[in-house]
């Protein structure tokens, strides 16, 4: 033991097998004497692991440990959810063979752990106090990007898929995304969500991204309409597949949606 | 025959294929009906005649064809005995008589012309065809000799996902302070598991050995996956004397619990169902079916594995068919094999 006054570790476990965490919850403590930690909490997927994080301080965890193979959200998906967040935990992959994804992590130097886990490259791994891990090293494992936004309610997390969202629309601190269903809170920002899936998503307003395949038309607004919160300025109006309502398009952003209309 | 199709490799002379097996019948009334059609064109300059010839040919070349089916059929077991040179001298007895009987009843009713030379050429004929089978079947079964086949077989049932592997160590570990027992018998189970995978599986085992393994299996893939498996068995219905190829259920089993299970969010049901009708032995195993896995690429190498392996076994005397039914959300694999039990082997 060195004298060092450093608070524990704070590691999070997430593997949906119940052997595989007490494993390395065993593995933890007998390394407990050489690199002090403390496992703050356990999840069984990718899902859980976002609710525990969203029940804790964003600083509460500094490290997952992350299985790959999970139900609902894998962990892939996990760390991809992790990567735009400002504050997440560092995560370190576990895995119990797999040729492909253990070679593409060795190319983007992302940190691992092979299953069955010996404590003392589990010491080596935590030692080396693995930075976050970056979207741009999870472009390589999952070229196709996030396939989920998460909404937050109240502790439960919702995965909404990209593919059912028609548009986003940024209200007051938060983003809300409208599916055919319902509307979700996101917590994240516009500009980040427009720079990620511009591909998925055309910029219609200041405030709005609507589904690029969700357009169906555009309407004259009715004269002095009041809904424009730009007091007056849209002039059009976005029709969508399977939406009522109608979504005002800036001045700025005509352009582009007619070019959009007209390339159909 | 318990083991795979293969004769003494000692026996000199040709090989003879097993008459009473449906796919050497498919295979000689194609090449019968085949030779037919060359000689029908080879005879003919007019186009316009070929159907009438063919008709005509068909009249005097089936009914012989099919008695001598018949005949080496009844004959298989001895011809067997025999086995090289005596037995094929025995086909080709067995053909010509039926031939030169057919042609005496073809006389009779007219339709051939009544003299010497056109049963000698009717014989030369059937002994033609005969040799050429013979042939055929023979060098067939030097290209699935036994060791080549041995080979073949070894290298199909070589595989299990190493995920499976070293999933169930890692969990033999997380269980080994707190549950050492529970360790122990998965360390057993893992061990019997691996013997069988690692002898030769050539020869057909009893059900209830294919049923055994095949508990192991799940009892493994328990200790991981806890209460997210459940297994339900139908059995009952099957006699427990039936022989079936070796480790057949238990890659169909993985990927029950590797595509069906594994990636479910809540507990799903595998479900294995053994049944008899008549001659035949139905193997139905059917699991969840999680959206986007229908068709994965793992899933179809271990089906088309199973595939060559029951050909290797039973010739065309076996299916296997897979479906994904969407309505209910439900992954089956079907497998009939001919029904053989210990008994007789």
């Amino acid at each position: 033991m060195t004298g060092t006054i450093n608070p524990p570790l704070r590691l999070l476990i997430v593997d949906d097998e119940a052997p595989a965490r007490a494993r390395l919850r065993d593995l933890l403590g007998d390394i407990n004497g050489e690199l002090p930690n403390i496992v703050v909490g356990e999840a069984t997927d990718g899902v859980e692991a976002l609710e525990f994080l969203s029940r804790t301080p964003a600083t509460a965890v500094d490290i997952a440990l992350v299985d790959i193979r999970m139900p609902r959200l894998d962990g892939i998906g996990l760390a991809q959810q992790l990567a735009v967040r400002r504050e997440a935990p560092a995560v370190i992959f576990t895995t119990a063979y797999d040729e492909y994804a253990v070679r593409a992590f060795d190319l983007n130097a992302i940190d691992y752990l092979l299953k069955p886990v010996r404590a003392s490259r589990l010491l080596t791994a935590l030692n080396r106090l693995p930075r976050g891990t970056d979207a741009a090293a999870l472009r390589h494992l999952a070229p196709e990007g996030r396939t989920h936004l998460h909404s937050n309610e109240r502790g439960r997390i919702h995965l909404v898929p990209l593919t059912d969202i028609l548009f986003l629309r940024a209200e007051l601190k938060y983003v809300t995304a409208q599916t055919r269903e319902r509307e979700y809170l996101i917590e994240e920002s516009l500009s980040h969500l427009e720079e990620e899936f511009g591909e998925r998503f055309i910029r219609i307003h200041r405030n709005c991204l609507a589904a690029r395949n969700a357009i169906t038309g555009v309407e004259r607004a009715a004269s002095e309409s009041g809904d424009s919160p730009d007091g007056g300025e849209a002039r059009w109006m976005v029709l969508l597949r399977d939406f009522a309502g109608k979504l005002p398009v800036s001045r700025r952003q005509w352009s582009q949606v007619k070019a959009l209309l007209r390339e159909e | 025959m318990s083991s795979i199709r293969q004769n003494h490799p000692a026996s000199s002379g040709p090989r003879l294929p097993d008459f009473t097996n449906q796919g050497v019948w498919l295979r000689i009334l194609l090449g019968v009906n085949l030779l037919m059609l060359v000689a029908a064109l080879a005879a003919n300059q007019r186009f316009a005649a070929l159907p009438i010839e063919i008709l005509t040919l068909a009249g005097i070349v089936e009914l012989p064809l099919i008695a001598s089916l018949l005949l080496l059929y009844t004959l298989n077991k001895l011809l067997q005995h025999l086995s090289g040179m005596p037995g094929a001298l025995l086909v080709f007895g067995v053909t010509l008589l039926t031939t030169s009987t057919a042609y005496v009843f073809n006389m009779h009713l007219n339709t051939v012309a009544n003299d010497q030379g056109g049963l000698l050429r009717a014989l030369c004929w059937a002994a033609l065809i005969t040799g050429a089978l013979l042939w055929y079947f023979d060098t067939r079964q030097r290209q699935h000799s036994p060791a080549l086949a041995e080979a073949r077989l070894m290298a199909l049932t070589a595989r299990i996902r190493p995920h499976f592997l070293f999933n169930s160590l890692n969990a033999v570990l997380g269980v080994i302070r707190t549950e050492p027992r529970r360790a122990e018998e998965a360390l057993e189970e893992l061990s019997d598991l691996f013997r069988v995978l690692m002898r030769e599986n050539r020869e057909l085992v009893p059900l209830s050995e294919e049923i055994a393994l095949a508990r192991q299996y799940l009892s493994l893939e328990r200790l991981r996956l806890g209460e997210r498996l459940r297994v339900r068995w139908d059995i009952e219905s099957c006699p427990p004397d039936a022989l079936m190829p070796p480790l057949m259920l238990q890659p169909l089993l993985e990927n029950a619990v590797y595509h069906g299970i594994e990636p479910l969010g809540e507990p799903g049901e595998i479900a294995i169902v053994f049944s008899h009708h008549g001659d035949e032995l139905r193997i139905e195993i059917s699991n969840p079916c999680p959206p986007g896995a229908a068709t994965n690429h793992g899933n179809q190498m271990a089906l088309a594995n199973i595939r060559e392996r029951l050909m290797l076994f039973y010739d065309l005397e076996a299916r296997l068919d897979n479906i994904a039914e969407v309505d209910s959300g439900r992954y089956t694999v079907r497998i009939a094999i001919p029904y053989r039990h210990g008994a007789t082997q």
